[in-house]
């Protein structure tokens, strides 16, 4: 017994130094990001950069919440990029005015209005997804494939392939304030990185503590044995493209409100960047395993990376094969930390 | 301890492991085994889930290498690369778990990375002919264009069993190769090992079917916590040697629990009509009705597509086409959905553990407390404090051994697993319980454990309906014996049946 002991003892230490370099991967991979880049140029490691980087992140940091949930179900959701830049457009619309010519007049919603809109449009748009996959039965990619490209479309419909710019409102008619969400700050920090952080918390707590929560991880685990053990996996399958479909639609918000101006063709492959956030934050494509902790780091991972690449000046081609680099790197520690555990004794 | 112990005249041995052992990190899945396999003959592994039959067998065949010893063959040593070196040195091996792609064809399983090659590609003809003699030896009507998604659990087991035949062995490893198979496709598996070995293949067998595995074996060896603690030929052999070995207890399934009255009618089936939900035209479940008191066991013996796993799945609401009246407690239940059966009291635990009752990615505890969430939610949230109560409770109550709940699911062995499946499920406390071939690939110890928990449950007012294909699980606890034959009732035995009775019912031509 004590041979045993004595032999394990060493291994067992060499095995969890592995085990959390790979469990935090993520974490270490920011820290390496911020120290090369801290030391590369002297503008980056400021509270101000930081801040702007972080505002940046919420965009994409919402979107990989929405796509945790939805990968974490097993699925994949490719219409957030979409979503986002069709309500970005919806919102848009409404604040320069919605005209009804039957009635001659011309609305002008309060902005509390057009971002509850804005966000029940998104959520139908997942919703649809949500009855296409869980009812009709279509493959995952490909009804948000189909999904992105609708999307995509009425969002150029809408606006025949313009930009609206006009979305600061006007006092005299009550509809100022749009800019709050995207410049706005509290205790100097962007309220759209505290929309991130309180979404994050929301789905942490729900993820963590919540019935639904549990739900999630069975069905995207075994979804056979959770339906057998009473999990309503259809219903757990809408409610997470819902979700998706919803913070897609807060970050069209988000986004259109940082720019000022809404266009049909934002957003084009954040749905990449958004399952890239989730790889790398420990995910399986497979279902069941993912927190929204390694999300939110492989979010950060990506902003800071593409951040401090433009900051040292580096062309925005090199960003790119960066991220495709860090992405294979993700998913090669997944294969790496899946090969460990999947040994039978 | 020596090697020499126990060792055999090495004449016409094989294939022989040497003091293999095998680790992985901590824990010792083998201690230094030596191992014979003789040539024309059966030799038999006997064992219960974890001692290392597994473990030795893919050794042995190539699929993992050992820590230390060595692997003779022909008396030379030998070390095998991988399973395809050693099928090319003529070592196969039958896999405990199915390893098909089901979207493809029988033919394509069966030559799947050794495709006869002819001058214009593969030579499907030639295969598919190669297959339809193989199906012919073993007396099975599978088509080989048919895709092996199609086929019934059973058949799949042949198919697996064709492929290893396909390859003319000189030596074949079977582990639990009739896990899912009938008693007629058993006889049929064994007088192909027969003609087999009398054309100079050894086999090895591994079986937790104990009397099964004694009617081919040549010689037995029963290995216990990665040692081999016991090895004889035939003559020498009889269950209760086996057993003794194996787990140092008599073999015994309990009997049916007394000293108690049963109560009102728990369940109640009427006039259930199931279609094929494969679609063909006609019922898996044909007009069946059956009620079940509480505190009764009632074991439902049949063959494979008798259509039993169909009527527990549709009595657990799985099925949306079904018709017929289910009343619970007398309440009529028919129109609820699986949740709302698992609320209203009936739990069905699943015959496929694997594919229907664990979430693998979620730990012993979570699996445990997956069907009772709403029992440990306080408003919007779990509470951990309850849900820690419940899982604890449940690993008392089904007795799992494992390191504590937060363990992988997978670190469990077959039978502990079972366990968590039906702790998962005794969790929701339930009035009526469904198991669907609970002793499937779990040995005797668990399953006696298993039979004893249903038993204890029995006795507290549980109502117990669990099938078979296992004639001696029937004469155990069970109260009352139904046997289905292709989706009907076709005879009902009190507990003093005798198995030739069940069997004459089951439809089955058995000689013994």
């Amino acid at each position: 017994m004590s041979q045993t002991s004595k032999s394990a003892a060493p291994q067992g230490q060499g095995f969890s130094l592995l085990k959390l370099l790979l469990e935090g991967r993520a974490f270490f991979a920011l820290i390496v990001i911020i120290a090369v880049f801290s030391y590369l140029s002297p503008n980056y490691f400021t509270t101000s950069n930081f801040l702007i980087m972080a505002s940046q992140v919420a965009i994409f940091g919402l979107l990989a919440i929405g796509m945790l949930l939805v990968i974490l179900n097993g699925g994949i959701d490719l219409s957030v990029g979409s979503i986002l830049a069709l309500c970005g457009v919806i919102a848009g619309a409404m604040m320069q005015g919605i005209e009804i010519k039957a009635m001659g007049v011309i609305l002008y919603p309060p902005v509390w209005a057009v971002v509850v809109i804005t966000v029940t449009i998104g959520a139908l748009v997942g919703a649809v997804n949500g009855v296409l996959v869980a009812y009709l039965k279509v493959p995952a990619f490909v009804a948000t494939l189909g999904v992105m490209y609708v999307a995509r479309g009425v969002a150029l419909l809408l606006t025949n392939g313009l930009t609206y710019n006009r979305l600061a409102g006007s006092a005299e008619l009550g509809n100022t304030g749009f800019k709050w969400l995207g410049s706005e700050r509290i205790a100097g920090i962007p309220i759209s990185v505290l929309i991130l952080a309180v979404c994050a918390v929301i789905a942490w707590l729900v993820l963590s503590r919540s019935a639904f929560g549990r739900w999630l991880y069975a069905s995207g685990g075994n979804e056979r044995a959770a339906e057998l053990s009473g999990v309503p996996v259809k219903f757990v399958k809408v409610t997470v493209y819902t979700l998706s479909g919803a913070l897609s639609a807060v970050a069209g918000l988000v986004l259109s409100s940082q720019l000022t101006s809404a266009g049909p063709t934002a957003g084009t492959t954040y749905e990449l960047t958004a399952i890239a956030a989730v790889v790398i934050g420990g995910a399986a494509l497979t279902g069941g395993r993912g927190t929204v902790l390694g999300t939110m780091l492989g979010a950060f991972v990506i902003g800071f990376l593409s951040a401090g690449l433009v900051i040292v000046g580096v062309s925005s081609y090199w960003q790119t094969v960066f991220t495709g680099a860090v992405i294979v790197l993700a998913v090669l520690m997944n294969s790496i930390q899946t090969g460990k555990g999947g040994k039978k004794a | 301890m020596s090697a020499t112990a126990t060792k055999p005249d090495t004449a016409e041995v094989v294939l022989a492991a040497r003091n293999v052992a095998k680790s992985y990190g901590a824990v010792h899945a083998l201690k230094g085994v030596n191992f014979d396999i003789h040539r024309g003959q059966v030799t038999t592994l006997f064992g219960e889930n974890g001692a290392g039959k597994s473990t030795l067998m893919k050794i042995l065949s190539g699929v993992i290498q050992p820590t230390s010893g060595e692997i003779i063959l022909d008396g030379k040593p030998v070390a095998f690369q991988n399973s395809t070196h050693a099928r090319d040195l003529g070592v196969s091996i039958i896999h405990q778990e199915l390893s098909l792609a089901p979207n493809l064809s029988v033919r394509d399983n069966i030559f799947m990375g050794r495709e006869i090659m002819g001058p214009t590609g593969v030579n499907f003809a030639e295969e598919e002919a190669q297959v339809r003699k193989l199906m012919a030896d073993l007396e099975e009507d599978i088509d080989p264009l048919t895709p092996v998604e199609d086929l019934r659990l059973g058949q799949q087991q042949i198919v697996e069993i064709a492929r290893a035949l396909s390859v003319d062995s000189r030596i074949l490893i079977m582990d639990e190769p009739t896990s899912a198979l009938s008693a007629t496709e058993v006889e049929v598996l064994f007088k192909v090992i027969n003609d087999l070995t009398s054309k100079g293949v050894s086999i090895v067998y591994i079986s937790h079917h104990l009397e099964e595995a004694l009617q081919i074996t040549d010689h037995a060896v029963v290995l216990r916590d990665g040692t081999m603690t016991a090895w004889a030929p035939r003559a020498e052999i009889d269950l209760n040697w086996i057993v003794r070995n194996m787990v140092g207890e008599n073999y015994n399934l309990g009997s049916p629990p007394d000293g108690y009255a049963f109560g009102q009618t728990a369940l109640s089936v009427q006039n259930m009509v199931l279609p094929d939900p494969g679609g063909n035209p006609y019922n898996v479940v044909d007009n069946l009705s059956l009620d079940v008191k509480a505190g009764e066991i009632v074991c439902i013996y049949g063959l494979m597509g008798a259509g039993r796993s169909e009527l527990m799945e549709a009595l657990a609401g799985r099925y949306r086409q079904q018709s017929g009246r289910i009343e619970l407690l007398g309440q009529e239940i028919s129109d609820l959905s699986i949740a709302g059966r698992i609320a209203s009291g009936l739990a069905l635990v699943p015959e496929d553990r694997q594919r229907d009752g664990l979430v693998q990615t979620m730990s012993v505890g979570q699996n445990l407390s997956l069907a009772s969430i709403g029992a440990f939610t306080r408003g919007l949230f779990t509470s951990r404090r309850a849900e820690k109560a419940l899982v604890a409770d449940s690993i008392k109550r089904v007795t799992v051994k494992t390191s504590g709940p937060d363990a992988a699911i997978g670190s469990l062995s077959g039978g502990n697993q079972q366990k968590v499946v039906i702790g998962k499920m005794m969790a929701t406390n339930p009035k009526v319980i469904l198991l669907d071939e609970p002793s499937r690939g779990i040995d005797i110890g668990a399953k006696a454990e298993v039979f004893r928990l249903l038993a204890d449950g029995a006795k507290q007012g549980l109502a117990v309906v669990y099938t078979t294909s296992e004639v001696s699980e029937c004469l155990s606890i069970a109260h009352r014996i139904i046997v289905m034959h292709k989706g009907r009732i076709t005879a009902e035995f009190g507990a003093d049946a005798t198995k030739e009775m069940i069997m004459a019912a089951s439809g089955e031509q058995h000689a013994a």
